[in-house]
């Protein structure tokens, strides 16, 4: 029988040759990620069912990356990252990331990838909505809640519903202007933030395969705002060598096969695609920029686990080269790596860094830090009545901060070409 | 598990996600420790912008000024009730609030998920855009078995669609009471 890719990877783990979407199975888990808003409650409820002298089922298997409210006085979170780490030494977790050591990464979707835990064919959960992310690798990534997270510390299994897939291609390449964020933000546009709800969003094209991992990461990473249990690329060749640059383990390829059946097929040309933002307060609102083109901003804000990888802060680079910026502009590396990459890395022979600090952007330290708005003292905390370019993931009411500011979500090249202006504009006109 | 949920509606529109349910920065608060778990009912649905909460009129606060329990305890919402984030201090600061049961169009997997294998509230589904028929602070009863919600109010009674594959788990209060049930872990 034909298979979709995430058909293949969930029967892998299911001991089957064969699933169906539509069924539940209970699936051998390979990874499970946790942090530290939902860590310690995880704990907790484990602890609860399983005994509090329990051990959890493969301590290799557990990857603990505190990363959500790290740079902030708030003692109910230091209690949090007090608990991760009490948990992590009694369980002899080996991948732990201690925040204030040199071992602290920063946001997990992005340190799983750089630290090599993505591997193809394998089946990662996660208690976070945003574990789509890894699907990037060729592998099952999905979010879960503190209960189906404990229930996998104490057993290494869980059910799950085998989902439909939806494809979507992307012909042509991939033009300078455009960036896998305005991808993502047309899909959405198209399907709504519930258009993939217990699906499998598999992405492929020419587009898609020319793009490098970190470009990949953002299509997958927003799955879940149309409501999909998954994003997936197939493996190739680029993120083979990605992959064996940092881990020695096995892997297996995955593809889906020519006659598997789809929910439905979407095709673009993305020689037809232009800049795009989602207009408060819903990921889906769409609209180019050039329609919404000089509405004011008060705050541009590039980070977090979509557009705080190195790539990201590279297209931003381009466009802030030699420019000042007129609005507050935050930039937050996702990992302690991308932060170093900043000063290491040039761009037309300055370090990315260099050009940001020249450009008048304040550099924060790695973590989720506003992308969620967070404790009160959270650094790009949106306040009032802001308006925001972000290229975050979220933009429901609050979601940066104050209930009654607006986020527009948007590329690196669209929110820095506005923090230029202070006005939404469209990268083209810098490039 | 109850075979009758009665209470008063609680009316919200489409996409609540989960920042609206509980806003990102409470959750700090411990899920165990019973002094700041209260916490988790005190800000349950304070996110939700005031003029959309409380529908139709609106301008109705989910739970009353230095109260941590609400006079509501049947949330009625339309479609992708609970999307967002993963977190499921979500449906547990609607528990605590003393929500028993939702009824939305649809609802977001993971928030689904953390309802039934969390035994939180009881996630119900319905073809019907309740949240236009049902006004906040109908006395509302659903019985379980039938799978109907009557509007006492109003005297109307429309279908719920069953819970299906996932009743199992719903009766049996959460993922581990059901994984004991079946022996798919030692009996605690």
């Amino acid at each position: 029988m034909a298979q979709t890719i995430t058909q293949k990877i969930l029967s892998k783990a299911a001991n089957r040759k064969f699933v169906d979407a539509g069924e539940s199975v209970w699936l051998n888990v390979d990874i499970l990620l946790t942090h530290d808003v939902c860590g310690p409650p995880t704990f907790d409820i484990f602890k609860q069912e399983f005994g509090p002298d329990a051990k959890v089922w493969d301590p290799a298997k557990v990857v603990v990356l505190p990363d959500h409210y790290i740079f902030t006085a708030n003692e109910h979170a230091h209690r949090n990252i007090d608990l991760l780490r009490q948990f992590a030494k009694e369980q002899k977790l080996e991948h732990y990331y201690d925040v204030g050591t040199d071992r602290y990464k920063g946001v997990c979707h992005v340190a799983l990838a750089e630290e090599g835990f993505n591997l193809p064919g394998t089946v990662l959960f996660g208690t976070d909505s945003h574990t789509c992310t890894s699907g990037a690798f060729g592998m099952f990534g999905t979010g879960i809640g503190n209960t189906d997270a404990a229930f996998i510390l104490g057993t290494g299994k869980l059910w799950e519903k085998v989902p439909e897939s939806i494809l979507f291609t992307f012909d042509g390449k991939m033009p300078a202007y455009l960036t896998a964020k305005d991808l993502i933000l047309q899909i959405l546009g198209d399907i709504t933030t519930d258009g993939a709800t217990y699906r499998a969003m598999e992405f492929d094209g020419e587009a898609i395969f020319s793009l490098p991992m970190e470009e990949r990461m953002t299509l997958t990473n927003m799955a879940i705002e149309a409501g999909g249990m998954n994003g997936i690329i197939a493996a190739d060749t680029i993120a083979e060598s990605y992959v064996k640059a940092r881990s020695q383990k096995p892997y297996e390829l995955f593809q889906s096969d020519p006659d598997a059946r789809y929910h439905s097929k979407y095709r673009y040309n993305v020689a037809e695609l232009e800049p795009v933002v989602a207009q408060p307060h819903s990921p889906d609102n769409r609209a180019t920029v050039r329609s919404v083109q000089g509405t004011k901003i008060t705050k541009s804000y590039i980070g977090s686990c979509t557009g705080g990888k190195l790539t990201d802060f590279v297209m931003a680079a381009r466009i802030l080269k030699g420019q000042r910026v007129s609005v507050t502009t935050n930039i937050v590396p996702a990992t302690v790596k991308v932060a170093r990459d900043l000063e290491t890395e040039l761009y037309d022979g300055q370090s990315l860094k260099k050009i940001f600090e020249d450009a008048g952007c304040s550099i924060a330290l790695p973590s989720c830090a506003a992308c969620l708005g967070g404790p009160a003292d959270t650094v790009g905390r949106s306040v009032d009545n802001d308006v925001v370019v972000s290229t975050t993931n979220r933009n429901f009411p609050g979601r940066m901060g104050s209930k009654h500011a607006g986020v527009y979500l948007a590329s690196p090249l669209t929110a820095a070409a506005s923090a230029i202006t202070g006005k939404l504009t469209d990268p083209r006109d810098f490039l | 598990m109850e075979t009758i949920i009665q209470g008063k509606a609680y009316v919200l529109g489409k996409n609540i996600d989960t920042d609206q349910i509980i806003p990102a920065e409470h959750l700090v608060y411990s899920l165990s420790d019973p002094e700041e778990v209260i916490l988790y009912g005190k800000y349950a649905l304070s996110g939700v912008p005031p003029q959309q909460g409380g529908l139709p009129q609106g301008n109705i606060p989910f739970i009353e000024e230095g109260r941590c329990h609400s006079a509501f305890t049947i949330i009625i919402a339309g479609p992708n009730f609970g999307c967002g984030s993963s977190r499921e201090h979500a449906p547990f600061a609607l528990k605590v609030a003393g929500v028993q049961a939702i009824v939305a169009e649809s609802y977001a997997r993971i928030f689904y998920r953390n309802c039934v294998d969390g035994g939180f509230a009881i996630p119900y589904e319905t073809a019907e855009q309740l949240n236009q028929l049902i006004k906040t602070g109908d006395e509302l009863k659903i019985d379980v078995e039938a799978n109907t919600i009557e509007n006492l109010t109003s005297e109307v009674t429309y279908k719920l669609n069953p819970l299906g594959d996932v009743f199992n788990i719903v009766e049996a209060g959460g993922i581990f009471a059901y994984a004991r049930q079946e022996h798919l872990m030692p009996q605690g």
